[in-house]
């Protein structure tokens, strides 16, 4: 066999494709020569930060991530969960900021496509996306000309493709900080659902498997996405204009035919493996593969269908052409796979095949240009224990607590009240087709989204709750005990409609890795992570770790993004988080109010500052609110549940009178200042509404199970929020001002 | 009944047009955009989604799929169709039904719970009478319906239904698209071949939600027209 011929000047071209020297003479000690240009190609991407997680690895060791329901943890390319009723759910969240950043339409779009596609690739109907998205600030000194151009893009950009690519936007966050205005974080979660006997696994089964490539022809978008975007800061200017050809195009047509013919594909039982292409295309596929089954590949790239026949090989390599899978087929098989993809009109090439050994091999005009162990570049790539120093927010001991409280409390209320973070963003779902599928029992607004479940007993249809939660703020500010809170926040919301927690995933949103402060607030928020994931009962099952959220010397709150999956054995025992009738019990159940306002949107909106110590969780008083939640909308008592979070009690309460057009009457706590009583984000809090006959057994089962439960008040009829002694508040006058607030911050249609 | 559902690709509704029909009791048969054959079907049923991509017009590429050689057969010997969203497209594009849908007025996708009023009476407005209003959601980037001259069709009682608020009245508001007369659905001239806007197949499950468009979709059900349907259906 010939040997690659090294590149003109290797180690020049390292330093340009983003390897450091010392990784550069690691690959010429594996490889016992000089790289060749399509090597470093594929090393410089499978050793980027996006693909190796060089950086964070030791730290995501620490996480938990076995349980008993769990199927596939993290490792795969998404974990799966075993649902019952011979049902599994294969659930992940991933992030798209930077290339959102640089062109939010097609950046938000791809990042949709991307992780369908791994939701695909572990056998399963993708049925519903949520999208936790943050933007900068649109307030007075924000340069809100830009956020409105990233949110309208961002926001198009996901409907385009989920809308049109068939699967339900169902739930997710808008958020608007400074920290973002130029690192928007653009997170997307996938559900998916398969038989639990059918799931498919990502590796080479047999020598002289073919390798099929399914889909898009490869072009030059996205050469280099992963390494070049995601694994580096922006300059001090923001967007780079010579970084917009790295940013890939979306076809969700192509992506819908890949869906039907891979479903189809897998029916039929066809296939020995397959795994999606998204950063690092063919290399990554192919290496991840080969490694996995401990073989080689032996690829031709000349069979690889090019939209510009010039291409070199480490543009075909690197390549991030979206709508492309690879999949391995026995070759008795592959008539048939092929006959399937040509039927839902998605190409399909045979491009190489399995071999033994270990070696990834590529061909192209004839050269061997590639010849590198697959694991090298797949599980051996560089671990950095980076430097770290303990990080210590600024603000962190102002004693905001203490502070008087305001002197005119209803012109607060209704300040807090038209911040755009409390706004319902009925302006950004009414972009989004939440229903098709026909399976959204709870879509947008709800606490957790609410899916029913195909197949089973079709009497007694199952179901799942997803929801993804984040908190930059409180995260900022302490990260391992923000980590904590934003954990127990997506549990409980999960909670809230009845479902069990089960399992976890997350996406963490940080600043550069080379930072130590920034690698102390990474080891930090992973510890809180850990801790509350195993205290709940919801260990991780995969996620995604983005880096290099930082303009200049401007980077992002530490923003870890955590996606809760729960399951009802019968989903139409659902509880939503709109209050049902007039004269229905209110009550306040879980933790006692506690003084909760750093890191609060109270004091953001009011004040401008991000300051204070953020609440404590008691992780075990919040899992006994989790399972006395089930119980009570097991049994039918909980008409509506819902979490006391952003804004406090105030914005909770106005949340759910607003959902079932009615108001309500709230009592004072005593020995609680009236400002911590509505404001207040302190955790483990949930307002119920229960018949009022059924009070008393509910306040019962409450005790019985040693959770706090406080009579609050009563539902009334009309659009109005009296607090009793204190101020009231006409609910159609707060329903005016926040339905106005994000169309007048971002001009939707001006 | 034996119901069609056409599959193009790109259809994003039609499992949930399937699911919707087997739910009112009728019996779904998916058909293939690239097979002639209606396989017997009593009713056929154009689907949501995005034909072919729709990077066209929506629905001009579907026109020419070769089960639409068979459906305009069918439909010119009196069997009934109805275009749901972008089936309503792809028949306008075919020129099965009159008008054509353009862009929304506000350039953006729009999904909302939308009333309708039923306008019109004959097949496709099953057990309704003209003046009900039914909850049915709506959900399309290109949903404006245009027409040279609304009145006259709306004179041929070929108006089914337009949008209106929760009381029945046709308020610019109430307008997802910019529809002109508010209109939400047509037919043709026969009254045998239909389109909508709104999704009736998403309005047949109390658990999801309206249950208002079994009243719709209630119209294939075999006796419908002497016993009417003025209350929805019971779950089968």
């Amino acid at each position: 066999m010939t040997v690659p011929t090294p590149a003109p000047d290797p180690r020049g071209l390292a330093r340009e494709l983003g390897l450091t020297d010392a990784e550069y003479e690691r690959i010429v000690a594996t490889l016992g020569r000089e790289p060749s240009t399509a090597e470093l190609g594929t090393y410089s991407v499978m050793w980027s930060e996006h693909c190796s997680y060089k950086s964070s690895k030791v730290y995501l060791r620490q996480l938990p991530t076995a349980g008993e329901r769990v199927l596939v943890g993290p490792g795969e390319n998404a974990g799966v969960v075993d649902v019952g009723g011979g049902l599994a759910v294969t659930f992940k969240i991933e992030s798209h900021n930077h290339p959102s950043f640089v062109e939010p339409f097609q950046g938000a779009a791809t990042g949709v496509g991307g992780i369908i596609r791994d939701i695909l690739t572990m056998g399963a109907r993708p049925i519903a996306l949520l999208d936790p998205l943050r933007f900068g600030g649109v307030g007075p000194g924000d340069d809100v000309e830009r956020t409105r151009r990233i949110v309208d893009g961002v926001v198009r950009g996901i409907g385009h493709y989920g809308n049109s690519i068939g699967v339900a936007t169902v739930g997710g966050e808008t958020v608007f900080d400074p920290c973002y205005a130029g690192n928007p974080l653009v997170n997307v979660l996938c559900v998916g659902v398969m038989a639990a006997d059918t799931i498919q696994l990502a590796r080479a089964e047999a020598v002289g498997d073919v390798a099929v490539l399914i889909g898009q022809r490869t072009g030059r978008d996205g050469i280099g996405g992963a390494s070049v975007l995601a694994s580096a800061e922006f300059g001090d200017a923001g967007v780079d204009d010579a970084k917009r050809p790295n940013v890939q195009v979306g076809d969700p047509f192509a992506g819908k035919l890949l869906i039907e013919s891979c479903l189809q594909l897998y029916a039929e039982d066809l296939l020995s493996g397959i795994q999606d292409m998204g950063a690092a295309g063919i290399a990554c596929s192919t290496a991840e593969m080969a490694s996995k089954a401990g073989m080689g590949m032996r690829v031709d790239l000349d069979l690889v269908p090019l939209r510009e026949a010039s291409m070199e090989a480490w543009e075909i390599l690197c390549s991030e052409s979206q709508e492309r899978m690879l999949a391995l087929v026995a070759p008795e098989r592959l008539e048939r796979v092929l006959q399937v993809c040509a039927r839902w009109g998605a190409d399909a090439t045979p491009i190489g095949e399995v071999t033994g050994g270990d070696r990834l091999v590529f061909t192209h005009r004839g050269e061997v240009v590639h010849d590198a162990p697959a694991a090298s570049l797949a599980d051996d790539g560089p671990v950095y224990e980076r430097p770290v120093a303990d990080w210590v927010h600024p603000e962190a001991d102002v004693p905001v607590d203490d502070w008087d409280p305001p002197a005119d409390l209803r012109a607060a209320a209704m300040t807090l009240l038209g911040s755009p973070n409390l706004a319902p963003a009925r302006c950004v779902w009414e972009q989004y087709d939440s229903i098709v599928g026909s399976g959204t029992v709870l879509g947008p607004g709800a606490d957790a989204a609410v899916l029913r479940l195909p197949g089973g007993d079709p009497a007694f249809p199952r179901g799942v709750a997803i929801t993804a939660d984040g908190n930059g703020r409180w995260c900022a500010l302490d990260p391992a005990a923000g980590a904590r809170l934003v954990v127990a926040e997506a549990a409980r919301n999960v909670a809230c409609t009845g479902a069990t927690p089960v399992a976890a995933t997350n996406c963490l949103n940080f600043g550069s890795p080379e930072r130590p402060e920034v690698m102390g607030q990474f080891r930090d928020t992973v510890r809180g992570l850990g801790e509350a994931c195993e205290a709940l009962g919801t260990p991780i099952t995969g996620g995604n770790v983005s880096f290099y959220n930082a303009t200049g010397d401007a980077a992002i709150h530490p923003t870890p993004v955590v996606g809760v999956l729960g399951v009802l054995d019968e989903v139409v025992a659902r509880v939503g988080n709109a209050f049902q009738a007039p004269g229905d019990a209110l009550f306040l159940v879980g933790a006692p109010t506690r003084p909760g306002l750093g890191g609060s949107e109270y004091l953001w909106r009011l004040y401008g500052r991000v300051a204070g110590r953020p609440p404590a969780v008691d992780l075990d008083e919040e899992r006994a609110l989790h399972a006395l939640l089930v119980a009570g909308a097991d049994v039918g008592w909980i008409r509506s549940a819902h979490d006391v979070s952003t804004g406090g009690l105030l914005a909770t309460v106005v949340e759910s009178c607003r959902g079932g057009g009615l108001g309500a009457r709230l009592l004072p706590e005593p020995g609680v200042a009236p400002h911590q009583w509505l404001f207040s984000e302190s955790p483990s809090r949930v307002v119920v509404s229960v018949r009022s006959p059924d009070a008393g057994q509910f306040a019962d089962l409450c005790a019985l199970r040693r959770v706090g439960a406080r009579r609050l008040g009563v539902v009334l009829d009309e659009p109005r929020l009296e607090l009793q002694g204190l101020i009231g508040l006409d609910l159609d006058e707060v329903a005016a001002l926040q339905d106005a607030a994000l169309p007048r911050a971002l001009d939707l249609d001006g | 009944m034996r119901v069609g559902v056409v599959q193009f690709p790109g259809s994003c509704d039609e499992r949930d047009a399937a699911l919707a029909l087997a739910t009112i009791g009728a019996e779904p048969v998916l058909l293939w955009h690239g097979e002639a054959d209606l396989r017997g079907v009593e009713a056929a049923v154009l689907p949501g989604g995005f034909s072919y991509g729709d990077y066209l017009r929506c629905g001009a590429i579907a026109r020419f799929a070769p089960v639409m050689g068979a459906l305009r057969e069918f439909a010119g010997r009196g069997g009934p169709v109805l275009g749901i969203c972008n089936g309503f497209q792809v028949l306008c594009e075919a020129g099965l039904l009159p008008g054509a849908l353009t862009r929304n007025a506000n350039l953006r996708f729009v999904h909302r719970e939308q009333h309708v009023r039923v306008e019109a009476s004959g097949f496709w407005t099953g057990g309704c009478r003209p003046g009900d209003v039914l909850r049915i959601p709506v959900k399309h980037g290109e949903g404006r319906y245009v027409h040279d001259d609304p009145d006259a069709l709306a004179d041929a009682g070929q108006v089914l239904a337009r949008y209106c608020d929760a009381s029945g009245e046709l308020t610019p508001a109430a307008n997802p698209n910019g529809s002109i007369g508010n209109i939400a659905g047509v037919t043709d001239a026969a009254g045998n071949v239909a389109g909508l806007m709104p999704h009736p197949e998403h309005a047949v499950d109390a658990l999801l939600g309206s249950t208002d468009g079994q009243r719709l979709l209630g119209a294939v059900l075999p006796g419908r027209s002497t016993r009417g349907l003025s209350a929805p259906l019971r779950l089968a």
